[in-house]
């Protein structure tokens, strides 16, 4: 006989073993140099999309705030790394404890303020942060941002082009991905889940709601911080356009249709946006259309599909072994 | 210039455009009242109000025509947007208001975009644009028109609420849903004809202010966290807070502009978001047990 838990946790293990094997063989499926570069960008979309969903789905709050810490931690390694000729490795671990001080500084007193108000006060910290990257000049470089950051290495060998990237990025996903899976089915994510759904109930059977709040905003703020950083070394340029506003809500979108009570919806909806974007993108009729076709894939999952996609899966999933059980029976 | 004129010039610019934050700010909070949703999509109004207005002044009608027209078409938009995004998710979480309404802002933005292009619109003054003079401070006629039109919106408002059942209906929602449906008042009916009346006049502040500022597809959100900031300041749910939290906001960037930096400007009001929410989340002017919060 297998616990409950132990059967989960292998089952659960069959698709990061899958997500790994496609990992490995994307890059040599798939020669062509943007559907690599794509390929990148999706494991940095899923890297904050899965900080992201931790904090939206499981925490239930919401931060209109995530390209902020993206930012910080791009600029951090961009910085550090051009004017003090740091390691690039050093640069981001440095980048992610300043994004978390930061995190934890901008968390502590908006995470006791309650949905609407926190949405408003992370969207104002983003768009304070932005102003700052782009009137920063001296430091930041302001719109014409920082160039020639070097690329990260291990040993000899530095991480350059696409392919060699999308390892990197991936390997990391892989790693954050496991470590997610890992805290939400420990005592800390069923603690975070009951604040989900009830804080004053779950503060009445004793868990420290702000202090969960505050940490998993934290986390979430690395995870992007991380993220930025991978950008920044893998394009060796930064500028304050991408760590905008839109950045923040591609993120909400990309959870929203994903899946936000589910550490697969964070892949799930970086790739299927990710690729509908490329695709709008490619397509002249409807280039111009992009907003439009954001704002309604949103609302559309938002009234139609709140699950999001790996939701919807697992319902069916669940059906279909509901089935298979009556027919055993 | 002396210090004296300067702070009556940088003032008198900041209470314009604090006016408009304010009457934005009016509109967050009839939302909020009335269904309990910070709508995302507030600055979108302004934004149509203004590409609206411009559109029909270049077909050369006339400025007192084309004001109503734009503030009623936006109306129509603040109606579709309740029936089809917000009222099916009447039951769901939070997060599911706040991220539809923002779903329904990109989408008004991806739309405008399409319709208007991607480019600033301009839109002549009202009465032109020989400033007035007050004392040693010159003020542009627009700016006139501004305050004349948030002080009408306002007066109109209040009047609305305190003397129409209809505005006391609205009212009796804000206090408490459950009481007011118990009474008999239709709270889906209120819900919708808040956000009619909230698209409404936001569209007519985005009417006023198009002269002064130019207007595009993207101008919105700045707005909206403008009169966010308002509605906060002011206490949210509370609306002479909300106008006077805007005038306030406005006059601070406008006097932080002109004598700390003119590069943060725009990052004066959001700090002052931020401080409000974290030393005072009732606002300035709100009571001290806010039920929002």
């Amino acid at each position: 006989m297998t616990t409950p838990r132990a059967r989960s946790v292998f089952l659960g293990s069959l698709p990061v073993l899958a997500l790994v094997v496609g990992v490995v063989a994307f890059p040599l499926v798939f020669r062509n140099n943007y559907v690599q570069s794509v390929g990148a960008t999706i494991g940095l979309y899923s890297l904050v999309a899965l900080g992201l969903c931790l904090l939206i789905g499981y925490a239930g709050q919401v931060s209109l705030g995530h390209a902020a810490f993206y930012g910080l931690g791009a600029y951090s390694s961009a910085v550090l790394t051009t004017r003090l000729h740091w390691d690039p490795w050093l640069a981001m671990l440095v980048g992610a404890v300043l994004t978390g001080a930061v995190a934890w500084l901008v968390g502590r007193p908006t995470l006791r303020l309650h949905g609407h108000h926190l949405a408003m006060a992370t969207l104002g910290f983003g768009i304070i942060m932005q102003i700052v990257f782009i009137e920063g000049d001296e430091l930041t470089g302001g719109f014409g941002g920082i160039t020639s950051i070097p690329p990260l290495r291990i040993g000899g060998l530095s991480i350059t082009g696409d392919v060699r990237n999308f390892y990197a990025i991936w390997a990391v996903v892989v790693l954050c991905v496991m470590a997610s899976r890992c805290l939400v089915d420990s005592r800390v994510g069923r603690a975070l889940r009951a604040i989900h759904d009830s804080e004053t109930a779950a503060a009445a059977c004793g868990v420290d709601v702000s202090t969960y709040k505050v940490q998993v905003f934290v986390l979430s703020a690395v995870f992007a911080s991380v993220a930025g950083s991978l950008y920044a070394h893998y394009i060796t340029f930064v500028s304050p356009d991408p760590f905008s506003l839109a950045f923040s809500i591609q993120m909400l979108v990309i959870v929203i249709v994903g899946g936000s009570r589910n550490v697969w919806g964070a892949l799930l909806g970086a790739a299927l946006m990710t690729a509908l974007a490329q695709q709008i993108e490619k397509t002249d009729a409807i280039k111009d259309l992009s907003d439009v076709a954001y704002g309604l894939v949103l609302v559309l999952f938002i009234v139609f599909m709140p699950a999001g996609l790996a939701g919807a899966l697992s319902k069916g999933l669940a059906r279909v072994r509901a089935q298979r059980a009556d027919e055993n029976a | 210039m002396h210090l004296a004129d300067s702070l009556l010039q940088f003032t008198v610019s900041g209470i314009a455009l604090g006016a408009i934050y304010g009457i934005v700010g009016l509109g967050f909070t009839i939302i909020f009242n009335a269904t309990g949703v910070i709508n995302f999509a507030q600055g979108e109004f302004v934004m149509l109000g203004g590409l609206v207005a411009a559109t029909l002044v270049s077909l050369h009608v006339p400025v007192a025509l084309a004001l109503p027209i734009a503030g009623f078409a936006v109306a129509i938009v603040g109606l579709l947007v309740q029936r089809l995004a917000v009222q099916p998710l009447t039951r769901s979480s939070v997060i599911s208001m706040v991220t539809v309404t923002i779903g329904v802002s990109v989408l008004l933005r991806g739309v405008a975009k399409e319709l208007w292009g991607p480019n600033s619109v301009a839109m002549a003054p009202f009465s032109g644009s020989q400033p007035l003079h007050l004392g040693t401070a010159a003020v542009e006629p627009q700016e006139v028109w501004v305050v004349a039109t948030v002080l009408v919106i306002v007066v109109g408002v209040q009047l609305f609420f305190e003397h129409t059942m209809v505005g006391k209906a609205m009212r009796a929602c804000a206090i408490n849903r459950a009481a007011a449906q118990l009474a008999g008042i239709s709270v889906d009916r209120m819900n919708l004809l808040a956000f009619g009346l909230s698209a409404g006049i936001s569209g007519l502040a985005g009417v006023v202010l198009a002269p002064l500022t130019m207007v595009s597809y993207s101008s919105g959100t700045p707005i909206a966290v403008k009169g966010f900031c308002a509605a906060i300041v002011g206490g949210l749910g509370n609306s002479a807070g909300a106008v006077v939290g805007g005038i306030l906001l406005g006059m601070l960037e406008s006097l932080g502009a002109g004598f700390i930096s003119s590069d943060y400007k725009n990052a004066f009001a959001l700090l002052v978001l931020l401080l409000v929410l974290v030393l005072r989340p009732s606002g300035l002017l709100g009571k001290r047990t806010d039920r929002g919060l």
